[in-house]
């Protein structure tokens, strides 16, 4: 064995060469991370919490936490993402005419792939799934959810992916190839680096995550429920969550299966989708979108949940058409499967095949729109409290509706022959994710805050954050509407014409608030956990709410529910004030709950690191890595020790306190 | 009439009052399938602003009139179910939706890319007898190839066609995937591959318009653009006279040449081009080692070559040898042949030989290849 096949064997592809040490750019960025890095580690070192931190956090298999680490990924990342979205943004307001802005194509093309990634996978569904994994089980008068350990496993696993997304920034480099990888451009002939396979591995080891959280949440939901809660009791979110877990379950397999022959292609040279062999890429583009487009909804679904919950609450009204409102639910659910081929009318298929999938896209709208009055309809006739959470789905309400609108528009097959792939499609999209789904994250997060902490968020911060997004939103894409109709295409790195700059500056201008949207969020949280006894919030109710999950203590304590609730209406709390039950202070009695464990930590690191051998070639790790994870997997089935009873006294001592404090309160 | 009356004022209103003051070249192209789809553009979005606006206007009303500090609005804390109202919200939204479905499925059929056009323009249908311009385009890294087989000239970077001369687009590309898209002209249609697309279309004015990829194909992408000429037709024919009058051939070998990468191509012309050129790139088989799609599929349909396979991994073999890495390409061992000792690799079957265009140059070693009946 030479030195050579030695170095070979044990770093595979992997040498010094692919760490980016001659571009400033990431150099820099490195420095940054390094240094907030060590800053943070310090702190905790400082304060001693690293078994805090293992103990409580990491291996904690409650809902609650989970949720809020979730929450916690999907905002640290977004400051990925969104660093992404400011180097894009700057690169196309100046490299045009003879200048080429200040990045190559090599590392532009990284960017609009990771953004694009990073944005979907390690950001929008992070912060979903934090919300569904938080309020869930509350709202359905559950202790915990159906599968503990394996949400534990989930939440490690999706932090894996995005640790390998992350790595992909100093050790090689990630995808050059769009958000969903088309081949035969990531085939292994036209992207032969390493980016395609960080793309591959990290998708695949976050997607396990994503489809068993959507087992564990869906089986929740069906078994879980509170005594009296049928079907048609559940709160509107929960619905949501229902429909978006069944297509979490029914769409990932299918991404999951495509990147699995992908793989076969990049690493056995089988040619599914290239060129040879008679492969076609046509399938890959069906298959990847029979995935893609139900996920949009999945993402989607969850907030149309959040604003049902947050218009009903600040109206002080039952929410309007509450069965319209589910049915509408449903019927989406089932359509998103339907309409895939709109993301690619100009592949050339049949005028039929076209207009089917354009006219089932459109019939799409009908339900949403339904929804949409039926927000307008429950605010008619009530009280509106403008608070954060109902300022956020006000500016959802009037962005929204426009994405919409250019989504009807682009699902017109002629259209959408002169507006594909254009700036126009660009804006579209965002104006339903940011308009949508970050909106909705927002309202979310302000809106539950405080059952989580048990303090209010800072409302001058809050309120300055929703501004800047919703004027940057608004900055930033409707000259990306006007450029589409130019005929600007996505993804350019420089331009000829001098005349689409100002537009581009425009962009970017509304980029840079939305910069300081973020700044001011993160400056919201400082500040009200500064000022948290200022903010307290004793009552564990403090809007006024309608849902079990207000019923509880802020933060509500780890058993949720001293007793299991008796629900007799869809607004079950709302019901139970207004028929003025008393809340039981006698009687408890031990509470069954399951133990925490380290098992999903270890089990993602473990696969992160038999993803890292596989994306360098690193054989010898990634079978070590793999065999490590199964070991680990059924070692841990051998682990009986996986429950306990909070005894009774402990549950009088915190029931009692809560007795204390709501007394104090009044 | 009203209707179109009314439709076509609109439709000025609305082009003329946005955008007025930049190029938007989707709202205002120079050919008629392009100006048929802007329409639509236009038409969908109006009749779907009948829905939007009101939701926007009644958010804003709602917010302000229900406001917390405004006790003199009606509060109805328990008011959630009105048949009437429901079926309004159902209704309103799904009668446009009826209507705008009707319009994609006529819209989506008559400007079916696929579809030879049948009009110039509004009220000017194609005379009988127009031989329409043949082009057959193909998109190359990261430049694109023009190749007018009624003239035998091809053109790189550079697209020219008379006016009011029906256009019949042939697309196919060399590598990845990108996106065939002249905006003044018509909407745009993906280039793949071993694949084909068409487009139909015309160009009505004179003028110099751009051309370029829509879909991303990797690092020379943004430059990735050409130039199209609507041309009269005598600036035309002399355009091709001068094409032809201005020698450069393009042999299979010349294009071997022009088909590695390359990354703002200058324009370039050539007098002549080889024959079924168009063909064999459509057929991933340019490079006479190569074995040619169609070949390959009519082998596979009579049920494959079986052992003899072998004999066609490198063959079929196109990616690989092409890869954009700067490491050269990875080694992988072929089977150029079987061995000779026996040469007949189906011995003892009772096939019979097959006579076939499927393979252009005799196998090795004298081998014959055969299918099982």
């Amino acid at each position: 064995m030479t030195h050579h096949d030695l170095m070979r064997f044990l770093f595979g592809r992997l040498s010094l060469d692919a760490i980016p040490y001659q571009e400033p750019i990431l150099v820099w960025t490195f420095v940054g991370v390094a240094i907030v890095g060590a800053a943070v580690f310090g702190y905790i070192t400082y304060k001693r919490a690293w078994i805090y931190l293992y103990k409580e956090w990491f291996c904690s298999i409650d809902h609650k936490k989970i949720g809020v680490m979730y929450l916690v990924l999907g905002l640290v990342m977004l400051l990925r993402g969104f660093s992404d979205a400011i180097l894009m943004r700057i690169q196309q307001a100046i490299a045009f005419g003879g200048s080429t802005g200040y990045l190559e194509p090599h590392h532009y093309d990284q960017i609009f792939t990771a953004h694009g990634v990073i944005m979907i996978f390690f950001v929008a569904m992070p912060l979903i799934t934090g919300l569904m994994n938080y309020v869930v089980p509350l709202q359905i008068g559950a202790r915990d959810v159906a599968f503990p350990f394996l949400n534990n496993f989930s939440f490690w696993m999706t932090t894996a992916g995005a640790m390998l997304v992350m790595a992909s920034l100093f050790i090689g480099e990630f995808a050059r190839t769009g958000w969903l990888a088309y081949p035969p451009l990531s085939g292994i002939a036209y992207s032969p680096d390493v980016g395609v396979d960080y793309y591959i591995w990290s998708l695949q080891i976050a997607g396990i995550g994503t489809l068993l959280s959507g087992v564990n949440i869906l089986a929740t939901i069906i078994k879980m429920r509170a005594p009296g809660m049928t079907l048609m009791r559940m709160p509107i979110f929960t619905w949501t969550a229902l429909c978006t877990n069944v297509l979490i379950v029914a769409a990932f397999p299918v991404l999951t299966a495509v990147l699995v022959l992908l793989s076969l292609d990049r690493y056995a040279g089988m040619d599914f989708f290239s060129n040879d062999f008679g492969g076609n890429a046509m399938m890959y583009v069906n298959l990847i979108w029979i995935w893609g487009h139900p996920e949009v909804y999945i993402l989607i679904l969850p907030v149309f949940g959040v604003f049902s919950e947050v218009v009903s609450t600040f109206s002080g009204k039952r929410l309007f058409g509450y069965a319209s409102m589910v049915y509408a639910t449903i019927v989406i659910t089932i359509l998103s499967y339907l309409v895939w081929l709109h993301h690619f009318f100009t592949m050339g298929s049949g005028a039929s095949v076209n207009s089917f999938f354009g006219i089932t896209t459109m019939i799409i709208s009908i339900p949403t729109g339904a929804k949409m009055f039926n927000w307008l309809f429950t605010m008619y006739h009530g009280r509106i409290r403008f608070e954060l959470p109902m300022l956020w789905t006000m500016g959802f309400m009037i962005t929204f509706v426009v994405g919409g609108m250019t989504g009807v528009l682009l699902a017109v097959p002629p259209a959408d022959f002169v507006l594909h792939n254009s700036l126009f499609l660009v804006a579209h999209f965002h104006n339903v994710i940011i308009g949508g789904v970050v909106f909705g994250a927002f309202a979310g997060i302000t809106y539950w805050f405080p059952k989580a902490t048990g303090f209010q968020l800072d409302p001058f911060w809050g309120k300055l954050s929703f501004w800047f997004w919703f004027s940057g939103f608004w900055f930033a894409f409707t000259p990306l509407y006007v450029l589409g109709l130019m005929g600007v295409t996505r993804r350019m790195g420089h331009f000829d014409d001098p005349s689409l700059q100002i537009w581009f500056r425009i962009a970017a201008f509304g980029a840079l608030l939305i910069f300081l949207g973020i700044i001011s969020f993160i400056v919201q949280l400082v500040v009200s956990i500064r000022n948290r006894e200022a903010l307290r919030d004793l009552t564990g109710d403090p809007w006024n709410g309608r849902t079990l999950e207000w019923s509880t203590s802020s933060p509500p304590p780890e058993y949720n529910f001293a007793f299991t609730p008796h629900v007799f209406d869809q607004d079950a709390w709302w019901d139970m004030k207004t028929r003025g039950s008393e809340r039981p202070t006698t009687g408890f009695k031990p509470i069954h709950m399951p133990k925490s464990t380290s098992a999903g930590l270890v089990l993602a690191v473990l696969s992160a690191i038999c993803g890292f051998g596989l994306i360098w070639h690193i054989w010898w790790m990634a079978i070590v890595g793999f065999v490590s994870v199964i070991a680990t997997a059924i070692f841990h089935t051998f682990n009986t020790d996986r429950d306990f009873h909070i005894p009774a006294e402990e549950v009088v001592r915190v029931e009692d306190q809560r007795s204390r404090l709501l007394a104090h309160q009044v | 009439m009203f209707v179109r009356v009314l439709q076509k004022s609109l439709v000025l209103l609305l082009t003329s009052a946005t955008l007025a003051g930049c190029n938007a070249v989707v709202l205002h192209p120079a050919g008629d399938v392009a100006l048929q789809q802007r329409n639509l553009v236009v038409v969908s979005t109006l009749m779907m602003l009948l829905i939007i606006l009101p939701v926007m206007a009644l958010t804003l009303i709602f917010a302000w009139r229900y406001r917390h500090s405004n006790t003199k609005a009606v509060y109805k804390p328990d008011w959630h179910h009105s048949t009437q109202l429901e079926l309004v919200i159902w209704s309103a939204p799904l009668l446009i939706i009826i209507a705008l479905g009707a319009l994609t499925w006529v819209g989506t059929h008559m400007l079916d890319p696929y579809r030879p056009i049948d009009r110039l323009e509004a009220g000017r249908a194609v005379p009988k007898g127009t031989k329409p311009l043949n082009v057959q385009v193909v998109a190359l890294d990261w430049k694109w190839l023009f190749i007018y087989p009624d003239y035998g000239i091809a053109t790189v970077n550079e697209l020219a066609a008379p006016i009011d001369v029906p256009i019949n687009f042939k697309i196919t590309s060399s590598t990845v995937m990108n996106s065939f898209f002249v905006p003044a002209l018509a909407g745009q249609i993906y280039a793949m591959p071993a694949m084909e697309t068409q487009l139909h279309a015309v160009i009505n004015r004179t003028g110099e318009y751009e051309g370029f990829s829509a879909n991303y194909s990797g690092a020379g992408f943004s430059d990735m653009r050409f130039a199209f000429h609507g041309m009269s037709a005598a600036d035309f024919e002399r355009w091709v006279a001068a094409i032809k009058a201005g020698g450069g051939t393009l042999e299979r070998e010349d294009y071997l040449k022009l088909d590695r990468p390359s990354v703002r191509d200058p324009v370039q012309h050539y007098a002549s081009v080889a024959a079924n050129l168009y063909d064999a790139i459509l057929n991933l088989c340019v490079d006479k080692t190569k074995m040619c799609v169609h070949d390959m599929m009519a082998i596979d349909a009579r049920g494959g070559l079986g052992l003899a396979a072998a004999y066609n991994i490198s063959r079929l073999s196109y990616d690989l040898p092409r890869t954009r890495s700067d490491a050269p390409a990875p080694r992988r061992e072929y089977v150029t042949a079987l061995c000779a000792a026996d040469p007949d690799p189906i011995a003892g079957s009772t096939s019979r030989p097959l006579v076939s265009s499927a393979l252009a140059s005799p196998l090795p070693n004298g081998a014959s290849v055969r299918f099982a009946p």
